[in-house]
């Protein structure tokens, strides 16, 4: 029998389509727009050409933002990857603890970002809060609002503690995907914990281990909100990363046109990361499903 | 043009690449292909190799403003050469 072809359907996406043009698409244009253009606000355009690419590029602000953000988000990396796969492997399987486990790790996921930053901007005071209190009292020196190294310890420690879990959970959701037949073959091996966590749990969890880099180095890459809650981005610009930078300058400064080469650039360096992670991703799939 | 103020230079740059992702949709209705592996040892089709085109020629054109900082036109043949060389062997 033949097989109908229709292409109807395609129809029912028109709303989707519709909504992301005006969510993202446009306000992408726009941001084009501005980047090419200088404004002295009245809604009145000239026409800059590329000079705000060009004092983007040689701007030592925005070269300093970037290292800043790009060491941030590898010292979390570093970090939460490791850590969420051994908090992982030592979950229980099955069980009550398991599932209070599960329910413990996802607490902090649910804390909305600016009552995160709140919650350490008053952990790490050193007169009301717990943690700056502690550190005072054993003789170390802690301000996160003075000293660039606490204020840099505060801001990873608060990511680290805030998003963890979720590595934690995607790696644990990686191994209970391994059966048994995996583990008793090892055994019968006499397989050294070391082996097993190399060669069974290992290439079993890269796949969503892909996913958690991903989603981290995204998120990281983008975060505004917690450092900017709890140090605003000081002492100084010590903690300034390319988010809370542009804000400075699109909505502080009213720079509309730098501001957009900016956030061009910056929109460039994170669809070009994510692609490599994404076609990392799809490719480890097919190699797996052959 | 007030609307989102609109630009000639912007809206043709908007108008080229819709373009090209019409012809680029209008060919893989057309003609469908099976995706090849290339240098970059990963599968790609000819929408794939139009998005590391597009990607790639705004970092070569960064690159130029950076770097030599004028005769911005010029940077255009350095993506047409990297498009070219994309389509070819990635």
């Amino acid at each position: 029998m033949e097989k109908t072809v229709n292409q109807k359907a395609w129809f029912l996406v028109l709303p989707v389509l519709v909504l992301v043009a005006f969510s993202a698409v446009i306000p992408l244009m726009t941001v084009v727009n501005y980047s090419v253009q200088d404004t002295f606000g009245n809604n009145q355009f000239f026409w800059a050409g590329l000079e705000w690419f060009e004092d983007m590029l040689s701007s030592q602000r925005m070269w300093d933002a970037l290292a800043r953000q790009a060491i941030f988000s590898a010292i979390i990396l570093a970090i939460e990857i490791p850590l969420g796969i051994i908090v992982a492997l030592n979950m229980p399987k099955r069980g009550f603890w398991a599932s209070l486990c599960l329910v413990l790790m996802s607490l902090p996921l649910l804390i909305p970002w600016n009552v995160v930053g709140t919650i350490w901007q008053i952990f790490g005071r050193v007169d009301i809060g717990l943690l700056g209190h502690t550190l005072d009292a054993l003789g170390i020196s802690y301000n996160y609002t003075q000293d660039i190294r606490a204020a840099w310890v505060t801001v990873i420690v608060m990511d680290v503690w805030h998003w963890t879990s979720l590595v934690a959970l995607l790696a644990y959701a990686g191994l209970q995907s391994i059966p048994d037949a995996y583990y008793q073959a090892a055994k019968i091996d006499q397989a050294s914990r070391w082996a097993v966590f190399r060669y069974i749990e290992l290439p079993k969890m890269a796949g969503v281990l892909m996913i958690a880099i991903l989603l981290r180095f995204m998120d990281s890459f983008m975060i505004y909100t917690e450092p900017f809650v709890v140090t605003g981005g000081g002492p100084g610009n010590a903690t300034t990363f390319l988010s809370i930078d542009l804000v400075k300058m699109a909505l502080g400064q009213f720079d509309l046109g730098p501001a957009a080469a900016f956030s061009i650039m910056y929109f460039l360096v994170i669809l070009l990361i994510s692609w490599v992670f994404y076609t990392v991703m799809v490719n480890l799939d097919k190699r797996e499903g052959k | 043009m007030d609307w989102m103020a609109w630009t000639w230079p912007t809206a043709i740059f908007f108008g080229i690449i819709a373009m090209l992702l019409i012809t680029f949709t209008i060919l893989a209705i057309k003609f469908p292909e099976t995706p090849r592996v290339g240098i970059l040892r990963i599968e790609t089709t000819r929408g794939d190799r139009l998005f590391i085109t597009l990607l790639g020629s705004a970092f070569i054109n960064l690159a130029w403003l950076g770097i030599v900082g004028a005769n911005q036109p010029y940077a255009l043949i350095v993506c047409l050469v990297y498009a070219a060389a994309v389509f070819r062997w990635v």
